[in-house]
């Protein structure tokens, strides 16, 4: 028996944990285990990657199978990471299509999660750039599926958080860049108004996403830094700059859980006003930033997760489509405010619709920020995640710890659908993890 | 590369054992390198899938698969003699760890630990090393264990094998001192692979495979004769050595 967590390490559950080194055994273990789930590393936030009765740790699938340089298609087991993808290929002048916040993700847990990045709402989510992928299923069968082939199987697969087999492998799209750096504006929006406006202002960009302070109140509320991104060309760096910079990730980090005091309404408000005011210095200057501390900020503080001390935090991501949009979120500000104790680092973006079944991206804001867990906290995000249902939005699933059963089915209305096709599988109780359990899936 | 250019006459590497996780580290080091590779497994698809995996990430060298058995002792000449060259340098990473008790009950198991960490590297290797005798240069490296530092009572099969395997190798270097042919030998300690999963291993006294590769791959600059690839399991071996076999008989290790 192990003991099992998400990124936020809540909740926190004890239980049994495989490991598959092969692909074979890996399928093997995914028809002969009941109540399975294949867990990556273990960057979803919440239950998603704990299996109901058994998780198998899928990282030893981490050998890479081809690639073709002339499509940028590259094939991999389904345990290589991001991490290990971005190291090999970014010298060689590729990037993959869409990166979530860190890169320490598998590509298992990507297609399972479907995870979008800062530019989805022009290039789509990860499952957008997978060309196929093999799927374990629970009857011992291993099929392809692609557009062409099990094509509904595959709509099933990407973002249906491995409740549909174990993803083995996949072939995903790259994109060539001539350069490892980013070309970054930053915006100052007063309020969330502004912001608003801005994120819709920088929609043709690549990259566009506002960091969001969570405390700021009154005429202030949601104000924000708008950071806009687009990759830059060989002709753009400085004479003397190399093209393609290796990691400086990962030289500090946080060697113990932070006591709670530490984090309070006074620290994370001084840490978000200097936040905003460095931000508001930048702007309207271009700067080039490395492609790691662009795309993966936090990577840079080794388990940064421990800031928010032993109990562990929630991450909390919503989607709400854009008539209600504006309102809702600035509700939400209201509430956590006046909660207290707030987030690092929240984010605001605009998102484009999902192609996955189960896909969390719709067109609207999604809103993201991180709570700790306290016992206050539970009945506040209970009428949070009311209101975004309400108004038609959903809550997304890599994050989610905390959720009821009843804003789950509300917030994904191809649910039916997802569960006829568990059913027809076979995977139906077999495929199984905590989150499921919780959602009713 | 332009045809005027002088090309360097490219490398060649030979891993025996080519599905190990160290072994597919040393090879990836090698082909970073520029090293053209030759894995040998018995498992001809496992070999493949790591093959694929390290030409997929240098992007340009051929990785060339080879079938062996380390038990079939008598295709060893033929299985050199089919190779497209004879190789620059030899990494011996075969090994097997069995399971003691089952050995201490099963002589057929003990026998397949014994020859697979002994008979069948040290063969192998003898061969290697008269072609490369008549050669006249070439890097033998064999990865042996710290457990064949001492016979203790949880793994003494095994250990007894890699202890063999280590007097053999050190037999052989001392046989060609002197000439162009270097022998090293690799202790790892513990190493975090598929091997050695679910076990508990101190994390200080842990290397990844990567860091084992990477001192093997040093080699070609660095040359040496016993390699412990954490510095502290050369101390911790040689206390556990030096305790009189009084003491050391009863203790629990």
């Amino acid at each position: 028996m192990k003991d099992l967590s998400g990124w936020g390490r809540y909740p926190r559950v004890s239980g049994q944990l495989d490991a598959a080194f092969d692909i074979r055994p890996a399928a093997k273990a995914t028809a002969a285990l009941p109540g399975v789930i294949a867990r990556g590393l273990g960057r979803s936030y919440g239950d998603a990657a704990i299996g109901r009765n058994n998780t198998l740790d899928a990282t030893g699938l981490n050998r890479m199978q081809g690639f073709d340089p002339d499509t940028g298609v590259l094939a991999t087991e389904a345990g290589v990471s991001l991490s290990d993808i971005i190291a090999t290929f970014l010298p060689r002048g590729y990037f993959p299509s869409c990166v979530p916040g860190t890169r320490f993700v598998t590509v298992g847990g990507m297609i399972a999660s479907d995870v979008h990045g800062k530019n989805q709402h022009n290039d789509g989510t990860f499952g957008d750039h997978v060309e196929w992928l093999m799927l374990a299923l629970p009857d011992h069968r291993v099929v392809r599926c692609s557009r062409d082939e099990n094509a509904e199987l595959l709509r099933a697969t990407i973002g249906g958080m491995g409740l549909t087999g174990t993803i083995l492998s996949a072939g995903f799209r790259l994109k060539q860049v001539e350069t490892g750096w980013i070309r970054q504006n930053t915006h100052v929006a007063r309020n969330l108004s502004e912001a608003v406006a801005l994120l819709r202002q920088t929609g043709h960009s690549t990259y566009t996403v506002a960091w969001i302070d969570v405390l700021a109140r009154g005429a202030s509320l949601g104000r924000s830094l708008v950071l806009e991104g687009e990759h830059a060309r060989k002709d753009q760096l400085p004479w003397g700059d190399v093209a393609f910079p290796s990691s400086r990730n990962g030289r500090i980090g946080v060697p113990t859980d932070m006591p709670g005091w530490m984090l309070n309404a006074t620290t994370v408000r001084a840490f978000n006003e200097l936040y905003y005011r460095n931000g508001a210095r930048k702007a309207g200057r271009t700067v080039l930033v490395p492609w790691d501390a662009y795309f993966f900020p936090l990577d840079g503080v080794a388990n940064w997760n421990r800031i928010y001390g032993r109990r562990g935090f929630v991450q909390h991501q919503c989607v709400i489509p854009d008539a209600k949009a504006e309102s809702v979120v600035s509700e939400i500000l209201e509430r956590f405010s006046s909660h207290g104790a707030g987030s690092f680092l929240a984010v605001l973006k605009r998102l484009a619709p999902g192609s996955g079944l189960m896909s969390f991206p719709m067109e609207g804001l999604t809103l993201a920020l991180d709570i700790p867990v306290s016992d206050k906290l539970m009945p506040l995000l209970a009428e949070i995640d009311a209101l975004v249902v309400e108004a038609g939005g959903r809550m997304y699933l890599a994050k989610d710890a905390t959720q009821s059963p009843e804003t789950f089915v509300a917030g994904y209305p191809q649910l039916d659908r997802f569960r006829r096709l568990r059913d027809e599988i076979g995977a139906t109780g077999q495929m199984a993890s905590k989150l499921s359990e919780r959602l009713g899936i | 590369m332009s045809d005027t250019d002088q090309a360097p006459v490219q490398k060649n590497l030979l891993v025996l054992g080519g599905t190990s996780d160290i072994g597919r580290a040393v090879a990836a080091a090698y082909a970073a390198m520029g090293w053209k590779i030759t894995l040998a497994a018995r498992d001809v698809e496992g070999a493949k899938r790591n093959a694929a995996d390290i030409q997929t990430r240098t992007g340009a060298h051929e990785v060339t698969v080879r079938q062996l058995d380390i038990l079939d002792t008598g295709q060893f000449e033929t299985f050199l003699d089919q190779l497209d060259a004879l190789p620059d340098t030899v990494v011996c990473v075969v090994g097997m760890l069995g399971d003691q008790q089952r050995a201490q009950e099963d002589a057929e198991h003990a026998t397949q630990v014994m020859r697979t960490n002994f008979e069948g590297p040290a063969l192998l290797l003898e061969m290697v090393a008269a072609r490369f005798a008549a050669r006249g240069r070439g890097l033998i490296v064999g990865v042996s264990s710290v457990a064949g530092d001492r016979g203790r009572a949880s793994n003494y099969v095994y250990g007894a094998a890699k202890a063999g395997f280590s007097a053999y190798l050190s037999g052989l270097r001392n046989r060609l001192a002197g000439t162009d042919v270097q022998v090293v030998t690799v202790k790892p300690g513990f190493v975090r692979t598929s091997m050695t999963a679910g076990m508990d291993l101190a994390g200080p006294l842990t290397a990844e495979p990567e860091a084992v590769a990477e001192r093997i791959a040093g080699l070609q600059t660095r040359p040496a004769d016993v390699i412990y690839v954490l510095r502290a399991w050369r101390l911790i071996m040689f206390i556990i050595r030096s305790i009189p076999e009084a003491i050391f008989k009863k203790l629990k290790l």
